[in-house]
């Protein structure tokens, strides 16, 4: 689904992200983890298209589209979805007609019908059940005064309700409690399909207890310097990012 | 530059739509101003000799008077010796029914959205629609007489019922009150005259539509609305002008007068021609407009959606005369490309336990100014009263400029007075966060920009808050893109 070759990327003149491979299949759910400043972010941002970042080499295949030559919502309408490390806020703007506004400019690039106000709302209320999210979170504007729990749960469920192919986490699980990250992970959990792959960027394992991923990438300095399964995860919690950094530096 | 940047930078750009010119004969009075021209007017309009007389105290008054220069707005001398004061199309003395009206102006008010069939009207709209220098057409006339309110011309107005007009003309903007409405009163053309009786709520929304065609005119036109002890009415006016290269001058006078438990709630959404993309033409919008709450809990609503306009000059203000009477004041203030906005409200508490609210919200993009000037002034007498400000301002782009100059006058020490400021841009994070989603760059902004205005689109009448947000997208199209 997802194909990353040789990858270069960065911001502001910067070089970041140095050289990336990486082939995610559908259904799979990997992990990027990596110290702060890896470049795990970045990757993350890039793929979604975010102005901030120039790609200076290689591509990306997206379904065997040229991800790289979408533009950011052209990305979103092909089923690429990225929940923020830092949900933004969008004062006055209602979250329920924010994610109306969100689905029915993605169906209709696919060339759907929009869906009513009813037929949406039944959809809503569907997710919401799903994944124990509280009703009053639907009428408050975009983010704006939530929580950071509320945030990042947001997140989740806007995932829910627009039902990419490819779900890109940035460091969800940052600043949440394990009441929320639980919750969090259940979202994710529940939106595994045989169609859905994941990326999961997290700099600590704690969430690969609840997402249990197929995949774990460690990235240091721009590069992955290791891949394996979930173990990978357990022995970095561990040894620490030290280990591996060392032992690829000798 | 990154490329939302540049989308922001294109949103600045846009047409506008309501550009063109009807092709009707005239009846204009020689160019310039001189106590001839003010007689002229006066007897084209066959007004009584007190009129006449109040018209000249003005125009005397006016000779004494220097154009202002305080406000935060640029523009080259204007030569009022080269406007023409008063054009108005040639049609019958009296219209004996709409269908007079003639076809041309007829289609011009079509092409604008304003159709003047009373059955193809918005159900619950009665609209009074004035083009250059006159009223040619008011609907649902008969429909309103019916509970004894009278919407008509201003000159209809004078003609019928002007024992009201003299009772209340001036009471509260008088004629030699600024260099503009001084003016105004000494040229005045049309405008529209509302009364609604004791007791009595307006079943329908009152609206004025008011379109500069002739050109090198200046549009002078004056609106006054009584509303009498427990009597309600929400009016509202829209405008527009062809397109010029030459800057027309509007200057406008709006007096409100709400008697005990009146409310009265005005409107404007006004879309004058802003000039090109260089600042080239557009309408200079230097208007007077202010309101009276002389009963006891009487209540005047201002809500303002200011787009177009080259320069915009106005403080639709609330004296608060009645012992808890309340003002408000909700504006939307837009200034893209070349644009100059000075705008803001005056709150003067004069009553006890009196109540204002201000809520100001200024957009800027291109190269647009967009200044809030307020003043809030709580009188020695006005126990308990309070004020409640907020004025924020969205930038969109960084050529463009926003300034707050809030005026406190507080004299009695039970006052309450909070204000609130805050300014933003819209921020490449936000935008992103929707292209994420799956909206254009387009719809980002005006999402974002709709939920800035929020507060103040919800108090517009049903049909017209969807129209203004229309409106301000079309206004914004291109500047972010």
């Amino acid at each position: 689904m997802l194909e990353i070759r040789k990858l270069r990327a960065g911001a502001n003149g910067r070089e970041i992200l140095r050289g990336i491979d990486l082939s995610v299949g559908a259904g799979e759910v990997h992990a990027i983890m990596g110290p702060n400043g890896s470049g795990k972010s970045t990757l993350a941002r890039v793929l979604a298209g975010h102005p901030e970042y120039q790609v200076t080499d290689g591509e990306v295949r997206y379904d065997g589209q040229d991800l790289l030559a979408m533009d950011p919502e052209s990305r979103a309408r092909a089923g690429v979805f990225m929940a923020f490390q830092y949900p933004v806020e969008i004062p006055g703007v209602n979250n329920t007609y924010f994610l109306k506004a969100a689905l029915n400019a993605i169906r209709g690039a696919r060339g759907q019908s929009e869906l009513d106000a009813m037929e949406f709302m039944t959809l809503v209320r569907d997710r919401m059940a799903h994944l124990g999210i509280d009703e009053t979170l639907l009428n408050r504007p975009v983010n704006e005064g939530f929580s950071g729990g509320e945030k990042k749960r947001n997140e989740i469920f806007q995932l829910a309700v627009l039902e990419p192919r490819l779900a890109i986490l940035d460091e969800t699980d940052s600043g949440l409690d394990i009441d929320a990250l639980k919750i969090v992970a259940q979202g994710v959990n529940a939106m595994r399909q045989p169609d859905r792959a994941f990326l999961v960027v997290t700099h600590y394992q704690r969430l690969l207890n609840y997402v249990v991923p197929d995949f774990v990438h460690v990235l240091a300095d721009g590069r992955i310097i290791r891949s394996g399964g979930k173990e990978l995860a357990l022995e970095l919690e561990e040894k620490g990012y030290g280990w591996l950094e060392t032992t690829v530096g000798s | 530059m990154s490329t939302s940047t540049q989308t922001i930078e294109r949103l600045a750009s846009r047409e506008y739509k309501y550009g063109f010119v009807t092709d009707v004969e005239q009846d204009a009075v020689p160019r310039g101003l001189s106590e001839d021209i003010v007689r002229l007017i006066s007897a084209k309009k066959r007004e009584p000799a007190w009129l006449l007389e109040w018209r000249l105290k003005a125009y005397r008054t006016w000779l004494t008077m220097t154009e202002p220069s305080w406000a935060n707005v640029r523009y080259g001398p204007i030569d009022y010796q080269r406007i023409i004061y008063y054009a108005a199309p040639k049609q019958p003395a009296a219209l004996a029914s709409l269908d007079e009206v003639d076809p041309e102006i007829r289609r011009t008010f079509e092409k604008l959205g304003i159709p003047l069939e009373e059955q193809k009207l918005l159900s619950g709209v009665a609209v009074d629609a004035v083009f250059d220098s006159a009223s040619v057409a008011t609907t649902f006339k008969e429909k309103l007489a019916e509970l004894g309110i009278i919407f008509c011309s201003f000159s209809e107005a004078v003609q019928h019922h002007p024992d009201l007009v003299q009772r209340y003309l001036g009471t509260v903007v008088p004629y030699s009150d600024n260099f503009f409405a001084t003016l105004n009163s000494a040229v005045f053309s049309d405008g529209s005259f509302a009364y609604i009786p004791k007791g009595v709520r307006c079943p329908m929304e009152l609206s004025t539509y008011f379109r500069i065609n002739a050109r090198d005119t200046g549009q002078f036109e004056r609106t006054l609305i009584i509303a009498e002890e427990g009597a309600s009415v929400s009016y509202l006016e829209g405008c527009t002008a062809p397109m010029r290269d030459e800057n027309q001058l509007h200057a406008a006078v709006v007096e409100l007068i709400a008697l005990d438990r009146a409310t009265i709630k005005y409107s404007t959404v006004q879309n004058w021609y802003p000039g090109d993309k260089e600042g080239k033409g557009g309408v200079y919008n230097f208007v007077t407009k202010r309101g009276k709450c002389l009963g006891v809990n009487s209540k005047i609503t201002w809500t303002q959606v200011e787009t177009g306009s080259a320069i915009t000059w106005k403080y639709p203000g609330c004296v608060l005369i009645g012992d808890g009477s309340v003002g408000e004041f909700y504006s939307v203030a837009t200034t893209t490309n070349r644009q100059q906005a000075d705008t803001g409200t005056k709150m003067i508490h004069l009553g006890r336990n009196t109540k204002s609210t201000i809520v100001s919200k200024g957009i800027s993009a291109g190269y647009g100014q967009n200044t809030y000037r307020g003043l809030v002034r709580i009188a020695k007498r006005a126990r308990g009263a309070r004020n409640y400000s907020q004025c924020d301002s969205l930038l969109i782009g960084d050529r463009c400029g926003a300034h707050t100059f809030p005026y406190l006058d507080i004299k009695n020490s039970t006052a309450r007075v909070e204000h609130e400021a805050s300014t933003s841009k819209i921020g490449e994070d936000q935008i992103f966060y929707c292209r994420q989603r799956g909206l254009s760059t387009e719809d980002a902004v005006n999402l974002i920009v709709s939920g800035f205005c929020k507060e103040v689109f919800r108090q517009l009448p049903m049909e017209f808050a969807v129209e203004a947000q229309k409106l301000l997208s079309v206004t914004l199209e291109g500047s972010v893109g």
